[in-house]
């Protein structure tokens, strides 16, 4: 067998997307004009597709942080915090973090993939149990994977199926581990996380939450759906990511659970890989501060969701169940998601094309997100771009002559 | 040759397949019936409902034909 036989049918699939005007899966922009601006083969794009949810990466408190840091500090740690050393930065922005979501702990990782390889594999041993939604992120699983408990699943948001699958697992010695997502990437939709609890409770197991997509989104304060669904202290762990709606890249997990710090020495994905660069921990902590003091920008993040949601049902796609900033559009076919995904971008909207093993039950999506640095035209402008599109290749419809402006 | 765990299996696998196509012992799983990973993922779900037990994916993670499979939920029906 030669070497990468066993990629040969991805490979296939790749290159029929190699011969299309536009690849989905390998854009380049040649420059980010703004949160919600790029330039593309010299054309102007409008950003549909990104998870700068806030729109933070071009706010100019975080630049400056940035550049500061990297004056002061360098460009690169160089190093593992463990055999390296730690900067203040790094630090302080643990601590900010733990103030933020008023936890005892905080551990700073340096993707939220990491955050999830060194959490999930590091909590539970091998004679303990880790307890997957179906629908995880890669991260969820790829972590469950390193480490050494064995791994079930229950199906997508469902409590019940959840407490049938722990009342299998009772007889067996262990802590078991319920792992799930505040807002899924894929459809946009959130864990139903007060019957969740209850289940937890009941079952007397640890519940995890990855509040990746739902940071800065959903709560009062922007602490996510814990926050939201008013369930915070019986979240066990709280993981995130920095590069949504913070603008950056790293992860982190908070908790209070007694004896957490041993991971900083136990974990190998934190232990075993460079630090973030003072520039991204700098910031971070400047995006952090602007979350905090700008409840605003979440306010009109929700805006832009609902509207976006409401215009394209109203156009006729059929759509996750939920209005948060991720708006997925269900296409009949791959092929389906792919016209409709060029057309846009030859009308000069960007958004994403999304296919298995990504998606749940096989799904293809065209999937959008909407930013706090929109403007409502902007969000108008694409409801249009959308209806045109879906209508030329045959995803909806033809206009329905008399109802345009009627939707409540 | 009443095997319960044998028949929970082909019955699973015959609901995922839309029981289109002829199924042995020597079936590969994702070759020849065309299940996707996540298929295969959602179909162990299945499987446990059908015998009321837990199968840790990593158990299931080598299996390659429909024999095999047969052959590791019934060591971790034996087992529980
Ligand atoms: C739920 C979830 N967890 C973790 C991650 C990984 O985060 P990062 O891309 O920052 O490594 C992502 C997205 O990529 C995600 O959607």
């Amino acid at each position: 067998m030669a070497l990468f036989d066993q990629f040969v049918s991805l490979a296939e699939a790749y290159r029929g997307l190699q011969s299309r005007p536009y690849n989905p899966f390998d854009i380049a922009f040649d420059a980010i004009l703004s949160p919600t601006e790029a330039r593309l083969q010299g054309r102007q794009i409008l950003l549909l597709g990104t998870n700068n949810y806030l729109g933070l990466t071009h706010d100019p408190t975080v630049i400056a942080a940035a550049v500061e840091a990297t004056r002061e500090f360098g460009s690169g740690t160089t190093g593992s915090r463990i055999a390296n050393g730690s900067y203040a930065g790094h630090r302080a922005l643990e601590r900010a973090l733990a103030d933020f979501y008023g936890r005892r702990h905080a551990m700073v990782f340096t993707t939220g993939y990491q955050a999830n390889l060194g959490i999930l594999s590091a909590i539970a041993g091998k004679n303990d149990h880790l307890i997957l939604d179906a629908d995880s992120h890669a991260s969820i699983y790829d972590g469950a994977r390193l480490g050494l408990a064995p791994v079930t699943r229950f199906r997508h948001n469902d409590a019940d199926d959840l407490a049938r699958r722990l009342r299998r697992l009772a007889s067996l010695p262990g802590d078991k581990f319920i792992v799930v997502e505040g807002i899924y990437s894929m459809l946009g939709d959130t864990a139903p996380l007060r019957e969740l609890v209850e289940v937890k409770r009941q079952w007397n197991a640890y519940l995890v939450v990855d509040e990746a997509h739902s940071l800065g989104v959903l709560g009062a304060s922007g602490r996510g759906l814990a926050e939201a669904a008013g369930v915070e202290s019986d979240v066990d762990f709280i993981v995130g990511t920095f590069s949504k709606s913070l603008g950056g890249v790293g992860g982190f997990c908070v908790s209070d659970v007694e004896g957490f710090e041993v991971l900083r020495i136990a974990s190998r994905p934190y232990m075993f890989t460079a630090s973030l660069p003072p520039a991204v921990i700098a910031a971070t902590a400047a995006a952090l501060r602007q979350l905090r003091m700008r409840p605003e920008l979440r306010h009109r993040l929700t805006e832009h969701a609902r509207r976006l949601h409401q215009g394209l049902a109203d156009a006729g796609f059929e759509l996750g169940p939920e209005p948060n900033p991720i708006v997925s559009a269900i296409m009949p076919s791959p092929e389906a998601a792919f016209a409709l995904w060029t057309r846009l971008l030859e009308a000069g909207l960007y958004t994403n094309v999304s296919l298995p093993p990504a998606t749940p039950k096989g799904l293809a999506l065209l999937r959008s997100s909407v930013s706090a640095a929109h403007t409502r035209d902007e969000i108008d402008a694409a409801i249009a771009m959308f209806a045109e599109a879906g209508r030329a290749v045959g995803v909806i419809a033809p206009a329905r002559a008399s109802t345009a402006g009627g939707a409540t | 040759m009443n095997d319960p765990i044998r028949e929970a299996v082909y019955e699973a696998l015959r609901a995922a397949t839309g029981g289109s196509v002829a199924l042995s012992d020597d079936t590969r799983i994702m070759g020849e019936l065309g299940l996707t990973s996540v298929a295969v993922l959602d179909f162990v779900l299945e499987i446990e409902d059908r015998l009321d037990i837990a199968i840790p994916l990593d158990r299931v993670a080598g299996v390659e034909t429909i024999g095999d499979l047969v052959a590791k939920v019934s060591e971790i029906k034996r087992e529980g």
